[in-house]
């Protein structure tokens, strides 16, 4: 075990809604359902207009290997397609399905079986998992490495250091089952020796609840790993330092390490749907910002609209200006609040006007805070430099590819510079330029 | 059913959230650590200490202010850097300086050196430490008359410990007087107690890096002490607490030395510049035309800093690949 820690930043937690039980939100009117919720390639959508779709149906698939097949959230009237903008800026076909409220399961959903790692990677295909930390890479396909000889150990990712959001958090109070029996299912079939479910210390009573359950059923060889409650302790590379001391460079895979990590919410869905076999078709996730009424933690079925969603929460408290999907470190300002909800969803986070307000950026002061945040020590105002020459010679040379757009260093530069979007436009230079 | 939706929404790149240190929150901490000097300086010369270090903020303010405005650029008085560098100036210069050389000494600091060479965060040297130095070379004489410690009834005359050691003549202070700030000296760098006291207050903030204080100030004790040793001259050891204790060493080390702009930003460069500042402080005490060699050995130890900055970058990444064909 490693007792060395990677630079951190201590951000101040928000998590207003660690006690809010889930709730389970109502189907709405309308579903609008992404064919595009993974990174890969999209889905065809393979429903029509006047299509009667039921819960867990497939309503899109690929054959393309980098992706996930998109099943049904509600019961309801396909009403026709739908192309919109996505967060991301590209072009999104949407399913729009009008829902009876009936939620009738379709015929085809069962408990699946597996008896070897094929057919157990074939289960989670069918299942529609992505990673549900944020990247929504494939999952069948993280959880078989080429080298799945030489994997060893789980970890799971329930650090949740973005400030605000809680749902992983009461995940691991609620579903507690469904998360060991996740990471049960993936060591059995993966052939894994040991587990550590990495929580940050913030979260004291899931990790003593969790250390209680593992203890009653009597399991040795899944523990629970401390953390500091320090932001970015839940990213990949840092996670990875913090539990087992080893240095992962960007463009490598935790596989390489002899590790399979994946975050709790992923985890636990593999637990749920060997138990139900039902797809994956709601998410759990924190409602919460200033300008929402009643913040929660809420399970809304995919596609939800978010004005939905935060109508569900008592509505906006005031106009909202800024509307993350994710949390305020790394999560995404939409444009929009019509929106729907993704897979990977964890959060929406509604702010007023004075929270919204991007501050002015002033001179550089060379403070240095920016080198002493980054986890993996680069020099952030030295990249934006080698950035405004478009030195991409330069920008390679101080590791610009090393950046995981955590963004310590704009969140710590006095001066609110922008240096984390800087290197991710950094890195684009250097993409361009061709330098390996 | 009328559902209002919004479809206008501000979009920016994350981080959504910011600390709230921000630039004038530093150069508060930074005011709040001078404090305590500002105090016993007070006690030690006079009511004529507030009124010089006044003169000092609002001039600095103002150049500030009026250039940016002729200059139509944004109005940065509002960053209270300039009032630290005021603040700065009015520390480093004796307590009974004419107000219009104190004035001579703002321009010089914020038009000359700050602004000429692109403002805030864009300075090759530091403000204050170039404007000391241009005071010192031009007001000779005013700059070097030290006012009497109000409580040195028995005096050991106006000259600063410093000038005593160099020039000889009377005794010097005890290091228990130097230590309290007891003495003749500049403003602000009479106590070493109260520069402490700030200093350690801002690292305690994470203000300021204890790397650049800590190598200046060990390099001074540790190379005084070689010396004394090494010539027999006194005591080695209460020489060496003498050295650290006189003229600008703390007040340098922790404010002067330790401004972000003109000193290296990794931790490795920041043991090299504070090595640097300690040498050439002491080889001017000791060797050199002056008695003081605070102020010289920072902006030499400045115009290395791009240098010292560029090396530690090449040691920590393996230096570009030249001819990568």
């Amino acid at each position: 075990m490693s007792q060395k820690h990677l630079h951190s930043i201590h951000v101040s937690h928000y998590k207003h809604t660690a006690g809010c039980a889930t709730e389970v939100m109502p189907v709405p009117d309308v579903v609008k359902i992404s064919m595009s919720q993974h990174i890969g390639a999209p889905c065809k959508p393979l429903v029509k207009k006047g299509d009667y779709i039921k819960v867990g149906q497939l309503i899109g698939d690929t054959d393309a290997f980098v992706s996930a097949p998109i099943h049904s959230s509600v019961s309801g009237t396909v009403t026709g397609l739908e192309e919109q903008r996505s967060a991301a800026g590209g072009m999104d076909t949407l399913v729009v399905i009008e829902t009876d409220k009936k939620q009738e399961v379709y015929e085809g959903i069962k408990v699946p079986e597996a008896k070897d790692l094929p057919e157990f990677i074939k289960a989670l295909r069918e299942s529609g998992l992505v990673g549900l930390g944020g990247a929504s890479f494939p999952t069948h396909i993280k959880f078989n490495p080429k080298n799945i000889d030489e994997v060893h150990t789980l970890i799971v990712n329930a650090a949740e250091c973005e400030p605000f959001i809680t749902s992983d958090h009461r995940l691991m109070l609620e579903d507690t089952e469904d998360l060991i029996s996740g990471c049960q299912l993936l060591m059995k079939y993966i052939g894994l020796d040991e587990g550590y479910i990495g929580i940050e210390e913030n979260k004291m009573d899931a990790i003593q609840h969790i250390d209680k359950v593992l203890a009653a059923k009597g399991i040795t060889n899944i523990k629970t790993f401390k953390l500091q409650a320090r932001y970015p302790k839940g990213a990949e590379r840092v996670l990875l330092y913090e539990i087992t001391g080893k240095t992962m460079n960007a463009g490598e895979i935790p596989a390489q390490y002899g590790v399979i990590l994946s975050n709790v919410t992923t985890i636990a869905f593999v637990g749920q749907y060997f138990r139900t076999g039902m797809p994956l078709v709601s998410k759990r996730m924190t409602v919460d910002g200033d300008a929402v009424n009643t913040p929660k933690n809420v399970i809304a079925p995919l596609g939800t609209q978010i004005c939905d969603v935060i109508d569900f929460c008592g509505g906006y408290k005031e106009e909202p200006r800024k509307i993350l999907m994710g949390g305020p470190m790394m999560g995404r300002a939409i444009f929009s609040d019509e929106m729907p909800i993704v897979k990977n969803n964890n959060a929406i986070l509604a702010f007023s006007k004075a929270q919204s307000l991007v501050k002015e950026e002033t001179a550089c002061i060379n403070c240095g805070r920016c080198h002493q945040a980054c986890p993996f020590g680069l020099i952030p105002t030295a990249l934006a430099d080698a950035y405004a020459r478009r030195d991409a010679q330069a920008l390679s040379d101080l590791k610009v590819m090393q950046c995981m757009e955590c963004g310590s260093c704009s969140y710590i530069c006095p001066a609110r510079r922008p240096l984390g979007f800087t290197n991710k436009l950094g890195k684009a230079v250097v993409k361009e330029a061709g330098i390996k | 059913m009328d559902k209002k939706t919004y479809s206008n929404l501000v979009v920016s790149s994350a981080p959504h959230l910011v600390t709230n240190m921000d630039t004038t929150r530093i150069m508060l901490m930074v005011l709040i650590g001078l404090a305590p000097s500002f105090l016993v300086s007070i006690y030690v010369f006079g009511a004529r200490v507030i009124t010089l270090t006044l003169v000092c903020i609002v001039a600095s303010m103002f150049f500030e202010w009026a250039w940016n405005k002729l200059m139509h650029k944004t109005q940065t008085v509002g960053d209270l850097s300039a009032a630290v560098t005021g603040t700065l100036i009015a520390f480093n210069v004796p307590a009974g300086l004419p107000y219009w050389i104190a004035i001579v000494g703002c321009f010089v600091a914020i038009i000359v050196v700050k602004q000429l060479f692109g403002g805030m965060g864009k300075n090759i040297v530091n403000p204050a430490i170039t404007a000391r130095i241009v005071l010192f070379i031009s007001f000779a004489t005013e700059m070097t008359t030290w006012p009497l410690p109000k409580m040195a009834a028995d005096a050991t005359s106006t000259a600063t410990p410093l000038g005593v050691l160099a020039e000889g003549g009377a005794e010097l202070p005890s290091n228990m007087q130097m230590f309290l700030g007891f003495i003749g000296g500049s403003m602000g760098e009479v106590s070493a107690i109260a520069l402490l006291i700030g200093g350690l207050f801002l690292i305690w903030k994470k203000i300021i890096s204890p790397i650049i204080p800590c190598c200046f100030i060990g390099t001074v004790f540790v190379f005084a002490l070689i010396y004394y040793v090494a010539t027999g001259e006194g005591d080695a050891l209460e020489m060496a607490v003498f050295h650290i204790l006189a003229g600008g060493v703390m007040l340098g080390a922790f404010f002067m030395a330790t401004d972000y702009v003109t000193s290296p930003l990794l931790p490795m460069g920041k043991v090299i510049f504070g090595i640097g500042c300690g040498l050439i402080t002491m080889i001017i005490r000791l060797w050199g035309q002056y008695p003081e060699g605070v102020s010289f050995s920072i902006l030499i130890m400045n115009c290395l800093t791009p240098l010292i900055e560029n090396f530690c970058q090449k040691r920590l990444y393996g230096g570009a690949k030249k001819n990568e064909k």
